[in-house]
């Protein structure tokens, strides 16, 4: 029977007979990716645990331990008291400069890239992808290289410090790997309907409007993932950018946790960072599939 | 008069310029023009507000004669090499053994991904908090026994790097193994029926025909990994603040304290023109060989 295996039709990559569920391979197979997962979810487990004690029960035990008293005032502390400086009202300030710097942000880049991506794929015209070799190359140039040079366009269109001047920022950062996106799906869109719609007079708003967009959907939904995760995940635009009393949330969490005045409190801090990480969780616990697709996406550039 | 005359050259796709008019104005104002102005006035004497004093290459002999960014290139070498080796290592071990048809998988790589989508600000406060000697890792050690255990790398100038390296792996590692994994299923199960049928051992499958054929991969994930360390600076900021002392510090901090706090935006200048030089010379020789690649074929 040793030629069985070689006539059989292989359904897997490799391996015998799979028979045996406790074979040595699985149980190396599944111990290791065991371990490994419990290292990536500890701190989570982690954040989550500290949260619901008090501090008394934090000092005597560990981190691991699980909370004998369960508490939400970490949680209600870090939401509406935590202080950065003289300024009490906790996170929730920052959570809502969040919102509204990211529903802007998202949109205004979203719309720009995706005509800027519709204008690359279906209306080439002379030049424009010397524009785009440009935008591809800086999505890969530090930020540093240009924080400055964007302070001076910004106190110039008088934006400087303000939330719209921080949109603008997200949109100029963003239209590289987004306009990357739009431009290699429309280009799969099937040609035919383009010449179709612009024999029966279409323009260019109207094919992009009536056509790209309605069939685009799903691209749509990669790239609002991929910048709500993004920009509310960003810090250092938030701190150039815009002045204390629109920090966003990053910003704020980082000024609460390692603010040095005043006693620690681990459990209001772990509570605050849960909270700032919770929308990006939410998002990718949720969207499943599409968050990969999404990142995979802003993976490949070029 | 006839309507079927030949449109102006420059009036044609009228509409598509347009709406390209703010990627043409991204593109040549900020990327290109600003990145030009950067390195232009690294060579003035800058201070609080930008102005036309040129001083040569002061500014870069005095960055490389001092300290702080001397610590901040070393640092970021070291995180850089390990954190290169071991998110690719991880990364494609992790993509393997998701690769064999297990079950779960959706769970494990659930889990394996998620830190992905948290920032470095959280990373670096949870990892703050876990490796906090008083009660983390070392007092749970400590604990058990062990009383002289040490592990404070958060606290400890010559190993700090080295937490920040933890926290760094452990959020970024998880892309890595989508990017693999997607290479992995993306090889002919020919091939392994092939190997197998020639009696290949799998270890040899792996190391001479499967790696070698995730080619474009591997080199896609290194310039991927190489362009995010560069911009290594959340991650510190959150974790240890540059701390104890400067013996965190990373260039992108090095840049940021220069332009924004300590007023001395030419310094800034100097350091992040070293920095755009550091990334160009990973980035040219890729770009040559992807793009002057497909010209060939």
């Amino acid at each position: 029977m040793s030629d069985s295996a070689t006539t059989l039709p292989l359904s897997g990559p490799r391996g015998s007979k799979p028979r045996r569920m406790l074979s040595r391979r699985n149980i190396f197979i599944y111990g290791t990716l065991g371990l490994v997962a419990i290292y990536y979810a500890l701190p989570l487990y982690v954040m989550i645990v500290t949260s619901l004690k008090g501090m008394p029960e934090i000092r005597l035990g560990n981190i691991f331990s699980p909370p004998v008293e369960i508490t939400f005032q970490p949680w209600v502390k870090a939401w509406a008291e935590a202080c950065t400086g003289l300024n009490c009202e906790g996170l929730s300030r920052g959570f809502w400069n969040s919102v509204r710097i990211l529903v802007p942000s998202v949109t205004v880049s979203i719309v720009i890239a995706s005509i800027n991506g519709y204008a690359l794929a279906n209306w080439r015209f002379k030049g424009a992808d010397v524009f785009f070799t440009i935008l591809i190359f800086g999505a890969f140039i530090p930020y540093q290289v240009m924080l400055y040079p964007l302070v001076i366009i910004l106190r110039e269109i008088g934006l400087y410090g303000s939330l719209w001047g921080l949109v603008l920022v997200h949109t100029v950062f963003g239209m590289p790997i987004l306009t990357l996106l739009f431009r290699n799906y429309f280009t799969s869109i099937p040609e035919e309907l383009f010449k179709a719609a612009r024999v029966d007079g279409a323009g260019f708003w109207g094919i992009y409007l009536r056509i790209m967009v309605p069939m685009s959907l799903p691209i749509f939904v990669v790239a609002i993932i991929l910048q709500v995760t993004g920009i509310w995940n960003d810090f250092l635009f938030g701190v150039v950018y815009t002045r204390p009393e629109n920090y966003p949330m990053t910003v704020q969490l980082n000024n609460i946790v390692n603010s040095v005045q005043g006693v620690k409190e681990y459990n209001v801090n772990m509570a605050a960072t849960i909270l700032t990480g919770l929308v990006p969780l939410a998002i990718y616990f949720f969207s499943g599939k599409l968050f990969v697709r999404g990142i995979a996406a802003g993976a490949v550039k070029g | 008069m006839d309507k079927a005359q030949r449109p102006n050259q420059l009036l044609r796709n009228l509409s598509a310029k347009i709406a390209a008019i703010p990627m043409i104005l991204t593109a040549s104002v900020v990327f290109a023009g600003g990145t030009v102005w950067t390195v232009v006035y690294s060579f003035t004497d800058s201070k609080l507000l930008p102005r036309e004093r040129w001083v040569g290459f002061d500014q870069y002999e005095r960055l490389w004669s001092t300290n702080r960014w001397l610590i901040s290139i070393e640092n970021l070498m070291i995180y850089g090499a390990l954190s290169l080796i071991f998110s690719l290592v991880i990364g494609f071990v992790l993509a393997a053994l998701l690769d064999q048809k297990i079950r779960f998988e959706d769970t494990f790589r659930t889990i394996f991904l998620y830190p992905f989508a948290l920032s470095f600000i959280v990373t670096g406060l949870v990892w703050q908090w876990i490796l906090n000697p008083e009660f983390g890792i070392q007092s749970i050690v400590r604990g058990l026994g062990w009383d002289s255990f040490t592990f404070d790398p958060l606290f400890n100038a010559d190993i700090v790097i080295y937490g920040i390296l933890i926290a760094g792996l452990w959020q970024g590692t998880g892309l890595i193994m989508v990017l693999m994994l997607a290479g992995l299923r993306g090889i002919d199960e020919d091939i392994w029926k092939a190997a197998r049928v020639d009696g290949i051992p799998v270890w040899k499958t792996y190391g001479f025909i499967i790696i070698p054929m995730m080619r474009p991969v591997f080199i896609t994930t290194l310039v991927l990994i190489a362009a995010g360390i560069v911009k290594l600076y959340d991650l510190v900021v959150a974790q240890t603040s540059g701390g104890p002392g400067i013996a965190s510090e990373v260039p992108a901090k090095y840049v940021y304290d220069a332009m924004f706090t300590k007023q001395n935006l030419a310094q800034g200048f100097a350091g992040s023109t070293m920095m755009l030089l550091s990334v160009l010379i990973v980035l040219i020789p890729w770009a040559y060989l992807e793009f002057g690649g497909k010209k060939r074929v």
